[in-house]
């Protein structure tokens, strides 16, 4: 199966934005059992739990969850390509956390705001962004400020993830927020918590000929193919099958 | 060594002991009105509490079997966390990620109890990678399938709980609390084991195939997971005299093989002994020999995966070293500067 064939703004939006979810959930879940530090495989799974559990609702208003998780081929995904990058070391996971959960907290705390389709979820989702938002500035800040090694680590992260993050103030049908809004409040947030790390803010561009946008409408990066190989092997194995 | 000076701490700090008799350090006479208070305590079913007189060797047994469980925790999130990636429905990817991150959660409770007893995590994690301690053989065999997760959910943490349980009225108060805790999310995660199982038994012949072999897998480890048998058990029975442990060895296999039997009926698979019976006069199950030399094998390293966990677990450990260096360092900066007004 690709997208689904209903496509109304209300299914284009859960499938992006549950796209989301679902795969940097798994991202997180490739770190169990690799943390640094056990709080951290503790954190991480929890983290990686929560934006499992906002996939599942949001799939659900698209479609069959598992369906549309397991099913789908690599072009039918409509996820962000900074969630899909892969968790690299753990300041490159951090960098795309801070980025990821700054974004996907103003969001939902709009969403939640409004009486959408998605404000019932927003709700909740709200709340648990607020935390990971937190722990990914806090290992920003921990980072940045802590050794040489770190900072060159963290610097180096929040760099090459920067190119990714103009994707996700692009508007995508179905989501009634205001792009620019959302994006000068980011932007200013990040480059609050980039100085209280000591960190640079990057100067590249953040958006590209592909990167923009390019993720929502199921352009994605090479890691992503293997990625959905390695989820999607079992289900598709046993075709009709339930678990 | 640390669980001397630890001694050393609690005797300092002891002051009057639990039945009233001062504590001078130093001489034998108070050492033996401790002892003799230690063991009138156990007698009594009171618990241990961390700043109490213990006898060293007591000290000893117990950082060596709570580092030993909490270790257990950490390397077994590994054949789990290996199908994180692969499972086969969002529910079941959310329910194993649960487990595993309720594992880490154990290892932390264990830790920390171990902790009160004069040791340190880092100490502790040292000879984990070091193969000063051991951890449960069970970890040391690979998760082929998807069926194993259920496997293990419902015969290794079966075993577990069987272990467990009793040592929720341990004598060691701060090991008896982490294990109540423990042992409610074991049930748990017991209990979703059984129902994957059970989801696969009654599903396709492919499915029913991939559980019964899981099962013919994991049985005999996880019987060995109860220890060597009693006449060979070198800690039992001092352990049980100082109501650490309550029940032996044998004791308990054999009572997780009377649970597992009909369970193994409910779930419409086999258990991989042609010499398990009922036995009416005994009331129990008869079952067949487990295999000790390939129990031994595991025990020194030479199990399918005891390379490949401890490589793992210490690669993540020296990956994340600059993580915790530089966690330690920003608190150093913002803990010692100037105090802000």
């Amino acid at each position: 199966m690709t997208a689904p064939s209903t496509d109304t703004p209300a299914v284009s939006a859960a499938l992006a934005l549950g796209d989301d979810a679902l795969v940097l959930s798994h991202r997180l879940g490739e770190w169990m059992g690799h943390a640094p530090v056990l709080e951290e495989e503790v954190a991480l799974a929890n983290i990686a739990l929560d934006l499992l559990g906002q996939a599942r609702v949001l799939l659900s208003m698209a479609g069959d969850e598992d369906e549309l998780a397991y099913l789908r081929e690599e072009r039918a995904f409509r996820n962000l390509q900074l969630v899909e990058q892969p968790n690299g070391d753990f300041a490159h996971t951090i960098a795309r956390q801070l980025y990821f959960s700054t974004y996907q907290h103003l969001l939902y705390a709009r969403l939640a705001a409004g009486d959408g389709p998605f404000a019932p979820l927003a709700a909740k989702a709200v709340k648990e962004t607020a935390y990971h938002r937190d722990h990914a500035e806090q290992w920003t800040v921990r980072l940045g400020d802590g050794t040489e090694e770190s900072r060159t680590r963290m610097n180096r992260a929040c760099a090459a993830l920067w190119r990714f993050t103009g994707e996700m103030f692009q508007p995508v049908e179905g989501v009634d927020v205001d792009g620019a809004a959302l994006e000068a409040e980011w932007l200013a947030s990040v480059a609050d918590v980039l100085r209280r790390a000591t960190l640079d803010l990057p100067e590249g561009p953040r958006s590209g000929a592909w990167t923009a946008g390019a993720g929502r409408q199921g352009l994605h990066t090479e890691s992503f193919g293997r990625m959905l190989a390695e989820m999607q092997h079992l289900h598709r194995s046993h075709p009709g099958a339930s678990w | 060594m640390a669980t001397a000076a630890a001694q050393q701490t609690a005797r300092t700090q002891l002051g009057t002991g639990r039945d009233g008799t001062v504590g001078t350090v130093g001489t034998t006479d108070a050492d033996d009105a401790l002892a003799r208070a230690f063991d009138a305590a156990v007698a009594a079913d009171e618990r241990i509490e961390p700043r109490d007189w213990m006898p060293d060797a007591y000290r000893a047994t117990l950082v060596r079997q709570i580092a030993q469980h909490a270790h257990s925790e950490i390397i077994g999130m590994q054949p789990e966390a290996n199908w994180i990636t692969r499972a086969p429905s969002l529910r079941r990817k959310a329910i194993l990620m649960a487990k595993v991150q309720d594992e880490a959660g154990h290892g932390l409770y264990l830790y920390s109890a171990a902790e009160t007893l004069g040791t340190g995590r880092d100490e502790l994690l040292d000879k984990l990678h070091s193969g000063r301690q051991k951890y449960s053989s069970i970890f040391n065999y690979p998760t082929l399938t998807w069926a194993d997760v259920g496997a293990i959910g419902w015969l290794v943490d079966g075993a577990a709980i069987t272990n467990q349980v009793p040592l929720c009225r341990c004598s060691y108060g701060p090991y008896a609390r982490a294990m109540v805790r423990i042992c409610k999310e074991e049930s748990f995660h017991q209990r979703q084991g059984y129902e994957l199982l059970l989801a696969l038994s009654k599903g396709t012949p492919e499915q029913h195939a991939m559980a019964q072999d899981a099962v013919d897998r994991w049985w005999w480890p996880s019987l060995m997971m109860f220890g060597p048998p009693d006449d060979e058990s070198s800690h039992s029975a001092q352990s049980m005299a100082w109501k650490i442990k309550r029940h032996s060895n044998d004791e308990l296999r054999q009572r997780f093989v009377d649970i597992c039997v009909p369970q193994a009926e409910s779930l419409g698979l086999t258990l991989p002994d042609p010499d398990l019976r009922w036995n009416e006069e005994r009331g129990h199950h008869d079952f067949g020999a487990i295999d000790w030399t390939e129990f031994r094998e595991v025990l020194k390293g030479n199990g399918p995966c005891n390379e490949q966990r401890i490589t793992q677990r210490k690669r993540a450990h020296d990956e994340g070293a600059w993580v915790r260096e530089a966690a330690a360092a920003h608190a150093a900066k913002h803990t010692t500067g100037a105090p802000q007004a």
